[in-house]
């Protein structure tokens, strides 16, 4: 698997290099091609119309529930989101039956167990995956590889039950926000090893060969030319990866328990985030003020996470990987 | 120098958090800013410090609105309540999660796979844990039927019902108690908490209590009827709404929230309507059970007394008597004088609930000024 | 760069394989920085290793006395009373449930994910392809909490006309039989979850489609082929890996999902009837983990929640593991 690693950057060059270099799918293609091209100009074209009706239709198709859902959330929330308290007072003495406060504790809460999550779990993932690009080989490397896939497909819940069995079962501590940063940094290392792959390989060899011709060490290379190489693309991947996890609300469920009040300390003490908030309210749908709540924190935490989105295509396009 | 860009992004961020965390104001008093909370003049009883509970999403709404009378007295003193369900909020006071627990029933004295939670309390504080009732909730039997204002109900039918042997609107069992009314022949459509909860349970005692002939099972936090499971209270009362036909039971709240229509129930001395003075004299009608200060309360699901409503709840919070930390204590205590004030039960009645009897509010007051 | 036929660096492993880095170069040895890096960058590989394993064995170990205990068959029963000396539990409901859920959710976002992909490669005009690449994008940044929301008070009663014409019109066939269950069906299910999986599809879809040679598709339309043949005869044979790749992702994803499940979801009551319909109800492994986590009072219940968690767990590994195959043989294929 290793030397396969190479390839993404060879697929991606021109085309001319490639067809020296061994079977490809489209090789094989081209018998097919020969029937395919039977005179029966008519049913062709009408074939070809009838091809591009259905891909304009399906991408309409996958935007209406896009389209939908902003609706939705937009205009249920959107009117709580222009009032200023939202931006700056808690839900601090709010019942769900009375209106007004605001929703700063849980979004400072996000935020804070976002950035503890990626403070973790960037490091962890790049290096992750700086083993994998640059010095994997071998078992290890194939079983790192795999685990990582594993990871990927680990549910959220079980991640969290995990974590509480650790922390609170085996260990005896509190619930508080790093326990919910924990079962995080389990649902974001493997996003981020994954793109921060990626990104690695895009680099090219003559690059680090130049390094290296040039009597710079292996691991000066990787952090001096390799890793600055990709850095857009691998901040793409992390804030991509902190989006998601952003979002996730079983493992807080389980180990992030609610809190009306602002509180940031990670250690101590109950902190509320915007999944938590909306958890809580939705219980109470039947009842106007808190219906609104929801959908207005439902509002912010897209905002949040489009900002978040919005940011990475920012990155990526001012620092894309030079060659 | 890529690396500093990455420390750079770091720092706005963490720049850009703490920001917000100092322009974030926990008051909600509804004064200007800055304003200090004037009118609420912190008394020498007014301990600081935070307090964590979990429980019951029965009281959800009642412990909120103590809370935030509370923290308005109390600007000092945060109260969290976490409504995930009776059996967590004592999973999580075992465990030394929270401060106290909420709980749709009084800790199990009996075994059940394999330890006994008054047990496990005591070994937990040290010192024997207490069954406090603070709220007492109706549950309402919640239809939605076009046309059909008014429907009375006997322990039977609605067993029955829950159990899938009455399948349409029109059954004559049903058409019998409810003489004048035009039933329509819809199917009936149970919906149940899928999730495991004490409303299930109390529901279920009743129907055991007041019609063991129809209703067998063995009551339970867990669904042994027929019909169609949703989510939590909120997850059932939003299903029949939305379903002709559908019928579930809930707490008042969520069926007045809803705008569902609620059975009168017959227990034998003719239809009761559920209102705040038809449970107050069902909880009235409790008998103590427990020692001292653990104060149990055994509801007559199957009382006959006229003008009582059957279908209830209490709800306790459970406490350690001698609590560990002196600070949480006294925070504990303030916040349950407070909660058992006769001022803060009256003020329940507009959202669901009925205030606990003087008698039983007085012994709750005594138990809470014995916590040490 | 080398370029060995990758088959045969397969076959002899480890030591000849080039890794990207020149082959046999000394620059990463000895030197004391190296060796720190190289422990480090190894370490945090090691980490994922031992956090995936850890995870694994407590799943077996919370799982194996609740299983031990169990008085019904754990994979052939439909019972699941969890708690009391006599324990009788059976993931045979959960099963049908979670993965007719997500083969209904696949069956739709597949065909629609692959078009759209073609679409933003192949079809948009130049204006379009990055915008509407980032609003299918933007589908993937809605947090799960959301779908449930908009689908239990949104969608849910648009989508009901659906199902009642296709219970009117197909109703002879078990699949399509009507029950007695009004909302949150295995069908309803099945379409939040394409929704949900729609952008993983199409993204990874998209990569590798934007990727055929050019190569191939001058050639083919050269030859005469119309647009549509030479997607068909270039793009679609030289993607397909990557689809089924990006599939088994989206499969992986739609098997695990939590939140938005459980707050749909309709249960059936203990002892209902087994229906094949899709209109009925059921819950999924995650949903009824995570409904029931709050009431999870004794080791045994807890064990028996977990081996729930242990299957889908190993099913999402056994998707993963295909997954993994397929992107290999690809890549074995690609040069």
């Amino acid at each position: 698997m290793t030397p396969l690693r190479v390839e993404t950057p060879a697929s991606k060059a021109p085309p001319s290099g490639t067809p020296s270099s061994g079977p490809r799918p489209g090789a094989t293609a081209r018998a097919p091609l020969a029937s395919a091209l039977a005179p029966r100009a008519r049913g062709r074209v009408l074939r070809d119309h009838a091809a591009r009706v259905v891909m304009w239709a399906a991408f309409a198709l996958a935007l209406a529930p896009l389209v939908w859902i902003l609706w939705t959330v937009v205009s249920k929330g959107s009117h709580l989101l222009l009032e200023s308290q939202w931006w700056t007072h808690s839900q601090r003495g709010i019942t769900s039956r009375r209106e007004g406060g605001g929703a700063v504790h849980a979004i400072q809460g996000t935020l804070i167990q976002g950035a503890a999550t990626a403070a973790i779990a960037v490091p962890v993932a790049v290096l992750t995956a700086v083993y994998l690009v640059e010095y994997g080989r071998g078992k290890l490397a194939r079983v790192v590889s795999f685990m990582v896939d594993i990871l990927t497909g680990i549910p959220s819940i079980v991640a969290a039950l995990f974590v509480y069995a650790i922390w609170v079962t085996t260990f005896g501590f509190q619930r508080v926000g790093f326990a919910v940063v924990l079962s995080l940094v389990l649902l974001m290392v493997p996003t981020v090893v994954r793109s921060t792959e990626e990104m690695l390989k895009l680099v090219p060899n003559e690059l680090r060969e130049a390094s290296y011709a040039l009597g710079v060490p292996k691991w000066k290379t990787i952090v001096k030319v390799v890793l600055p190489t990709a850095f857009s693309g691998i901040v793409t991947g992390v804030l991509l990866g902190l989006a998601r996890v952003m979002g996730e609300t079983a493992p807080l469920l389980i180990l992030g328990p609610y809190t009306k009040s602002i509180a940031t300390d990670l250690f101590a003490g109950y902190m509320p985030t915007l999944p938590t908030m909306i958890n809580q309210d939705r219980n109470e749908l039947a009842q106007s003020a808190a219906a609104d709540r929801v959908w207005a924190a439902a509002l912010t935490l897209i905002l949040l996470v489009l900002l978040l989105n919005l940011a990475g295509r920012l990155v990526a396009r001012f620092g894309s990987v030079k060659k | 120098m890529k690396a500093q860009r990455a420390g750079l992004l770091a720092g706005v961020a963490m720049i850009g958090s703490l920001a917000l965390a100092a322009c974030g104001s926990d008051d909600n008093t509804g004064s200007a800013d800055g304003a200090p909370a004037g009118s609420s003049s912190p008394s020498s009883t007014c301990p600081t410090g935070t307090l964590n509970a979990e429980g019951s999403s029965a009281q959800k709404n009642a412990i909120e609105e103590a809370i935030a009378s509370f923290q308005d007295t109390c600007s000092g003193a945060t109260v969290n309540y976490n409504p995930t369900g009776s059996g967590a909020g004592i999973k999580q006071f075992l465990a030394g999660q929270v401060d106290f627990a909420g709980s749709d029933s009084a800790l199990r004295t009996t075994p059940k796979d394999g330890a006994v939670e008054a047990q496990q309390a005591q070994q937990y504080c040290g010192s024997p844990a207490w069954n406090l009732p603070m709220v007492t909730g109706p549950i309402a039997i919640s239809y939605n039927l076009k046309g059909v204002d008014k429907l009375v109900l006997t322990p039977e039918v609605i067993a029955n019902i829950f159990n899938g042997k009455v399948t349409t609107w029109n059954d004559p069992s049903i058409a019998k108690v409810n003489a004048g009314v035009t039933l329509p022949s819809e199917p009936i459509k149970v919906f149940f908490r899928s999730d495991e909860s004490g409303t299930t349970e109390n529901f279920t005692k009743y129907l055991n209590a007041a019609a063991p002939k129809a209703w067998t099972a063995q009551p339970g936090k867990g669904w042994t009827g027929k019909g169609e499971g949703k989510e939590k209270s909120s997850g059932v009362a939003g299903a029949v709404k939305d379903t002709e036909g559908g019928i579930t039971y809930a707490e008042w709240s969520y069926a007045k929230d809803n705008k569902l229509g609620i059975a009168q129930v017959d227990n034998g001395a003719g239809p009761v309507a559920l209102s705040g003075e038809s449970v107050g004299k069902a909880v009235a009608a409790a008998k103590q059970d427990g020692q001292g200060n653990d104060l149990r309360l055994k509801l007559d699901y199957a009382t006959k007394e006229a003008g009582a409503y059957p279908v209830l709840l209490v709800t306790y919070e459970v406490v350690c008597s001698h609590g560990k930390d002196p600070a949480k204590t006294a925070l504990t205590k303030a916040f349950l004088e407070h909660f058992a004030s006769a001022q803060t039960q009256k003020s329940l009645e507009d959202i669901g609930y009925a205030p606990l009897p003087d008698e039983v509010r007085t012994k709750v007051a005594a138990a809470i000024a014995a916590l040490t | 760069m080398s370029r060995l036929p990758a088959a045969a660096s397969a076959a002899t492993d480890a030591p000849s394989a080039p890794a990207p880095s020149l082959s046999g170069d000394r620059a990463g040895t000895g030197r004391y920085g190296d060796r720190v890096f190289r422990g480090l960058a190894g370490g945090s590989g090691i980490l994922v290793v031992a956090l995936v394993t850890l995870v694994g064995v407590f799943l077996l170990w919370q799982a194996v006395p609740a299983l031990a205990r169990d008085e019904a068959s754990f994979l052939t029963s439909r019972e699941w009373s969890v708690s009391g000396a006599h324990p009788r539990f059976g993931i045979l409901e959960l099963l049908w449930t979670t993965v007719t859920a997500s083969v209904i959710a696949m069956a739709i976002a597949l065909p629609v994910g692959v078009c759209v992909a073609l679409f933003i490669t192949q079809y948009a005009p130049r204006w379009l392809a990055k915008p509407a690449a980032g609003l299918v994008d933007l589908l993937a940044a809605v947090p799960s909490i959301i779908y449930g929301l908009w689908g239990v008070t949104a969608f849910r009663p648009a989508e009901q006309p659906l199902e009642d014409l296709l219970a009117d019109k197909l109703g002879w066939f078990p699949l399509f039989s009507r029950t007695g269950i009004s909302g949150g069906t295995i069908f309803f299910i099945g379409i939040v979850l394409a929704i949900m999986v729609l952008p993983i599809v199409t993204a990874l879809s998209r990569e590798v489609f934007a990727q055929t040679p050019r190569a191939h598709v001058e050639g083919a339309l050269a030859l005469g082929a119309t647009h549509w043949e030479m997607i068909r005869t270039t793009v679609l044979p030289f993607g397909r890996p990557g689809v089924i790749s990006a599939a088994m992702l989206a499969l992986g994803r739609a098997l695990g999902e939590t939140i938005a499940v459980t707050f749909i979801v309709s249960t059936l009551a203990p002892g209902s009837q087994w229906s094949w319909s899709l209109f009925n109800g059921g819950e999924t492994f995650a949903s009824r983990i995570a409904n029931n986590a709050a009431e999870f009072d004794s080791p045994q219940k807890t064990g028996a929640f977990i081996s729930a968690g242990l299957v889908l767990f190993v099913l999402t590994f056994v998707v993963n593991a295909v997954a993994r195959v397929v992107i290999e043989r690809r890549k074995a294929f690609s040069e």
